[in-house]
């Protein structure tokens, strides 16, 4: 479980995220969701470390990010598997080396072992035959899923994903999304995704925050999300003309049943 | 004038961090024999085509100054030696390298960052300049003696052949140049100032990429930053040092 309490971080004077505080819990997909510009991706680099924040706590597992030693921050980095925006795959390296890299980096499994862990892992993202091809020969989809294999093949207890969507067709799309809830289930992981899709939102979103202008405007389910009058999340859900249609469908559908 | 501050002290902060314990000591070790090909053998064509040449015309024009009759022809030999030896072979070579070299650190550097492969390793726990500088710096400053004393030995070849074709000095006069009144320091001044600038090499443009922020754009900038700024730094230091192992 990963909690955040009072989360505060500024650039240059300008307050990005405002008092942030949230819970997100094992085995369950969250998302957070916001227009461009609302502070998603500062706030996930605040929860990796990769971003100091000025004010607030970040507690994985009981434990405070703040006050945890060097060493006891890279034993807790070996519990986190990260899916960035653009995929991040190392670009000189084969997909095979991209996955084996945190078990060459963290465990002294002979090479036997660790190949078969990447083809496990490649296998379970529906990854075969790929292992000689370098991510530049790779579909976005097929990068996605390779950065996938690298965030879990160390088994990880905590899964990030930045916008694991951006770029891809809505049936990769879907795919995508599917591939990591179910991953999250199979192994309890606290996984935080962020997004702007609503088919994610709909899709997986177990937990919903929104936040705007680095304030957490809304919390809820994605069953809520159709029933909210927060102004905020309404703007930001029907923004989309495909939800203004289906939202009116079912207030009509809600309208005719009273 | 405040901020040419700020960047040596992030710059001797960055370096701190490029020298902690390698977090593990077989990828460390293969690192640093990946970096010895890209940055040092793949450098060698080059360094000794330049080197070729550049003997030559240091023979060509040499003997061209030194036209008097009283004037030994061995000299030409002694004074193509001694230029390659103290000026033209490490510091020439390393301007020469930091521009292929060094744009090459600042690239491969700034587009890891820009497209958060450098994110990515340090979300999984690793420090990445640990990881991606120091076997850069190893690599430099231990394989670029052997590059500098290749081109030394290139130099006075090209030299030679150069003497011989345009019939400026005979082959017996130029070895004898080579040969006399050698000055063994000389040559530990050259390798001291070829392992200083091959660290220069490797960390000012590790710099610049590291800390890039934005784009493709910005990365041709810091690109473009690192060598002109490898360069200065070179020439400032060829200087001191001269004066320090030279200076009377």
């Amino acid at each position: 479980m990963i909690e955040v309490r009072n989360l505060n971080k500024e650039f240059d004077g300008v307050q990005v995220l405002k008092g942030i505080d949230a819970t997100f819990e094992n085995g369950k997909t969250s998302l957070v969701i916001g227009t461009s510009g609302s502070g998603k991706t500062v706030f996930l680099k605040c929860l990796l470390g990769l971003i100091q924040p000025e004010k607030g706590d970040i507690i994985y597992d009981g434990q405070i990010y703040n006050e945890m030693s060097n060493n006891e921050k890279r034993d807790l980095k070996k519990d986190i598997g990260m899916v960035f925006q653009g995929s991040a795959l190392f670009d000189s390296s084969t997909v095979e080396e991209n996955v084996m890299f945190p078990l060459k980096m963290f465990t002294n499994q002979p090479y036997e072992e660790k190949l078969e862990r990447v083809n496990f892992v490649l296998d379970r993202v529906n990854l075969q035959n790929a292992n000689k091809k370098f991510p530049a020969e790779l579909s976005g989809g097929m990068q996605k899923r390779v950065a996938i294999a690298r965030a879990i093949v160390m088994n990880p207890k905590y899964l990030f994903c930045d916008e694991p969507n951006s770029g891809l067709d809505p049936k990769t799309s879907t795919v995508i999304d599917n591939l990591i809830q179910e991953i999250t289930k199979e192994y309890n992981i606290t996984t935080i995704i962020n997004s702007h899709d609503m088919n994610s939102v709909m899709e997986i979103g177990e937990k919903i925050i929104l936040l705007k202008h680095g304030v957490k405007e809304w919390e809820g389910t994605n069953d809520e999300v159709f029933k909210t009058d927060n102004e905020s999340l309404v703007d930001f859900v029907y923004s989309s003309n495909l939800f203004k249609k289906v939202r009116e469908a079912q207030l009509r559908q809600d309208n005719s049943g009273s | 004038m405040i901020n040419y501050f700020k960047y040596i002290g992030k710059y001797f902060i960055m370096l701190k961090e490029v020298f902690k314990r390698p977090q593990k000591g077989s990828i460390f070790r293969e690192s640093i024999f990946k970096e010895i090909e890209d940055l040092g053998i793949n450098s060698i064509g080059i360094v000794a085509f330049i080197s070729f040449f550049v003997g030559g015309v240091v023979v060509i024009q040499t003997a061209l100054n030194l036209d008097n009759p009283i004037t030994p022809k061995y000299l030409i030999g002694y004074a193509s030696r001694e230029s390659l030896i103290l000026e033209f072979s490490p510091t020439l070579i390393s301007i020469i390298l930091a521009g292929k070299v060094g744009s090459y650190i600042t690239s491969s550097i700034g587009t890891m960052r820009v497209t958060e492969q450098i994110d990515a390793l340090e979300v999984m726990g690793i420090n990445s300049l640990n990881y991606l500088v120091l076997p850069k710096i190893i690599a430099n400053v231990f394989f670029y003696p052997f590059v500098i004393i290749i081109s030394i030995w290139l130099g006075i070849f090209g030299g030679w052949v150069a003497g011989n074709l345009t019939g400026l000095v005979s082959s017996a006069d130029y070895i004898m140049g080579i040969r006399s009144e050698f000055e063994p320091f000389h040559l530990v001044y050259s390798m001291i100032k070829t392992s200083v600038f091959a660290f220069v090499i490797a960390t000012i443009p590790a710099y610049q990429g590291f800390y890039v922020k934005g784009g493709a754009i910005e990365v041709g900038k810091a690109s473009t930053r690192a060598v002109v700024w490898t360069s200065i730094v070179i020439i400032v230091l060829n200087y001191f040092l001269t004066q320090m192992l030279l200076g009377k």
